[in-house]
């Protein structure tokens, strides 16, 4: 894991976004998700979306991540125009820059915690030693290094959660989205999830983008954004 | 160091592990379509073997209605005398047993010299090929037979025969082992020769008459006119003849039968095509079930291609393993089974080519199998499987 960027850096936008347009196509009917959204994000921010469902924080999400494209508008993630990429370029750049964090930890249950930490890393060039080095930093991170063996079944849901940041994290992302991270947790291990995220925020430097429905998850960011019908309706500190 | 493809096989493998109920039925069914390849190759490679070790330069002359129809030993002198025939001898189908009658011993009275001049290839010590030229009641034992029942030479063996009765009406045959026979490169050694001038002047019936003949040409370029020559001798005679090579003889015997193989090609046919299906639906099932993790894999950064390669790699992993494990299978029956086939069947084993025809139809099943799920899998959307349970 790298260590935290300089202070200086802090402030800098490493996602730029302008008059963000999503549209679906529902049947005949077309859906306007997000409806000329814009907005900035710090470096090293920890950002909490939150808002209604339907509201289009999701959708958000999925764009700042590159897993969907925009309609219109622009959308920058350390000054590269993700919207204009191609599926290929889209695709390296994810795994590059981006670690997914989701509600149900969508790990494989047939891979072992480890397995699971290990997937995004089979796409880069490292050996397995160098490989199973990272695994082990990554799970010792979550403090799982005692459940690296075990399946997904054989883990709580506060654990399969952990596994799945640990996963998000091993190839040291600068940006992590979070899907209701906590929302399939008790209180609990919820608390111990936003407290690694924490973690990764304020020493490691990560941004943080987190959609939520848990006001209670939204105190720990350093800024809440609300989203209602594809708008921005509301923003504080 | 696991790099390039290998590092993805955990992957896949644990893929496997997911319904391990399923895996095991639809591989334990292309274990069972490899088998039966294997099996029918065997048989195929068991048919062929005998056209193979045929000589080109070898002439057959037997009845034109039927080769259990027999001629008259009197041809001999006047085929000798065609220009190019290098060495005849006469052979009759003896239908010997030992023992016991379902110990069929292929055996053939002829001529040791004319015969060892025919067929040079064949292996024998010089004093034991003497020792039976000079033994009238002397045979000369192929290695197969002479080890399956421990016979020796020196070794008095009393044959017995289906159908030819000696002049006092009995129908056993003394006769002395006088030489073990081996032949190069795997040829039939599962056969006898007896002396024919004993069998001619012990049997009780068909006196003066043959099975067949065999003639050695000393150029094979000629062996077609001289053919033809023999048969136009004997034309509108009352045994005319039918010439042919060896080894169009072996072949047309093979196609008597050979269309075993044909039907048998059919059936693996039929069998592979099904588990086509089996394994298509086994991938399609396997990847519907999975939606949401290849989602999840192409968030990762699984390219859309890497997922087309993972799904594929699977498929053909299921053929593989399936595939080479009924190829072990049908090798080890080909073993198991040889000396009890190699009395009917000489030569039945799983051939290396058929090895490498398999593994061609493992990745070619695995392939085609896989295609419409790796297709489908590649063409996900990300946003479309994540909602996926």
């Amino acid at each position: 894991m790298s260590a935290p960027p300089a202070a200086a850096d802090a402030s800098r936008p490493i996602v730029r976004i302008r008059d963000l347009v999503k549209e679906y196509r529902r049947g005949a009917e077309v859906v306007r998700v997000l409806d000329g959204l814009s907005l900035d994000i710090a470096q090293a921010d920890f950002v909490a979306l939150m808002g209604p469902s339907g509201s289009g924080k999701s959708t958000l999400l999925n764009l700042i991540g590159g897993l969907d494209r925009p309609t219109s508008g622009s959308l920058e993630v350390e000054g590269l125009r993700v919207d204009q990429l191609t599926d290929a370029s889209l695709t390296r750049w994810r795994a590059d820059h981006v670690g997914f964090i989701f509600q149900m930890y969508n790990l494989l249950p047939v891979l072992t915690a480890e397995r699971n930490v290990e997937l995004p890393l089979l796409l880069t060039n490292l050996g397995r030693e160098q490989r199973m080095r990272r695994v082990a930093a990554a799970l010792a991170l979550v403090d799982l290094t005692h459940r690296a063996k075990h399946r997904p079944r054989e883990l709580s849901g506060g654990q399969e959660q952990r596994v799945g940041i640990a996963r998000a994290i091993v190839t040291d992302p600068t940006l992590l989205l979070c899907d209701e991270p906590t929302g399939d947790l008790d209180r609990k291990s919820g608390d111990e999830v936003l407290t690694l995220l924490e973690a990764l925020n304020d020493e490691y430097g990560k941004t943080i983008i987190m959609v939520t429905h848990d006001p209670h998850a939204a105190e720990r960011a350093h800024r809440v954004i609300h989203l209602d019908k594809g708008l921005l309706s509301e923003e504080h500190r | 160091m696991m790099t390039g493809v290998g590092k993805y096989l955990p992957l896949l493998a644990s893929s496997l592990r997911r319904k391990r109920l399923r895996t095991f039925f639809t591989i334990a069914s292309i274990v069972v379509a490899f088998l039966l390849f294997g099996l029918a190759e065997s048989m195929r490679f068991a048919l062929r073997s005998g056209v193979e070790v045929a000589g080109a330069d070898r002439l057959l002359t037997m009845h034109k209605v039927s080769f259990t129809q027999l001629l008259p030993a009197s041809y001999e002198t006047r085929i000798k005398a065609v220009d190019g025939v290098a060495a005849i001898t006469p052979q009759t189908w003896f239908g010997a047993w030992f023992q016991d009658e379902r110990n069929q011993v292929p055996t053939f009275p002829t001529k040791p010299e004319a015969f060892l001049r025919i067929y040079p290839e064949i292996s024998v010590p010089e004093a034991e090929q003497q020792a039976w030229i000079a033994d009238r009641g002397g045979i000369l034992v192929g290695r197969s037979i002479a080890d399956l029942f421990g016979w020796q030479v020196g070794d008095t063996v009393p044959l017995k025969s289906a159908i030819w009765r000696r002049e006092d009406g009995s129908d056993s045959w003394d006769v002395t082992v006088r030489g073990i026979f081996d032949v190069p490169h795997g040829g039939d050694t599962r056969q006898i020769l007896m002396h024919q001038d004993y069998f001619e002047e012990a049997k009780q019936q068909a006196k003066g008459l043959i099975g067949w003949y065999v003639i050695r040409v000393d150029d094979v370029d000629h062996a077609q006119s001289i053919a033809r020559q023999i048969d136009a001798m004997f034309a509108n005679s009352p045994a005319e003849t039918k010439t042919s090579s060896e080894r169009a003889m072996a072949q047309s015997f093979v196609n008597q039968i050979g269309n075993i193989g044909a039907i048998l090609s059919a059936i693996v046919g039929a069998v592979f095509f099904t588990m086509l299906l089996v394994t298509a639906n086994t991938m399609a099932q396997s990847v519907r079930e999975r939606t949401n993790e290849l989602g999840v894999l192409k968030t990762l950064g699984f390219s859309n291609r890497g997922v087309l390669g993972l799904v594929l790699g699977e498929s053909v992993l299921v053929t593989t393993l399936g595939g080479f494990t009924g190829m072990l299978l049908a090798w080890w029956l080909g073993i198991q089974f040889e000396p009890v086939l190699d009395q009917y069947l000489p030569g039945f084993r799983v051939p290396g080519s058929a090895f490498a025809q398999a593994f061609g139809i493992m990745a070619s099943l695995g392939v085609i199998a896989g295609a419409v799920p790796a297709w489908q899998a590649m063409r996900l959307r990300i946003v479309d499987a994540l909602r996926q349970e």
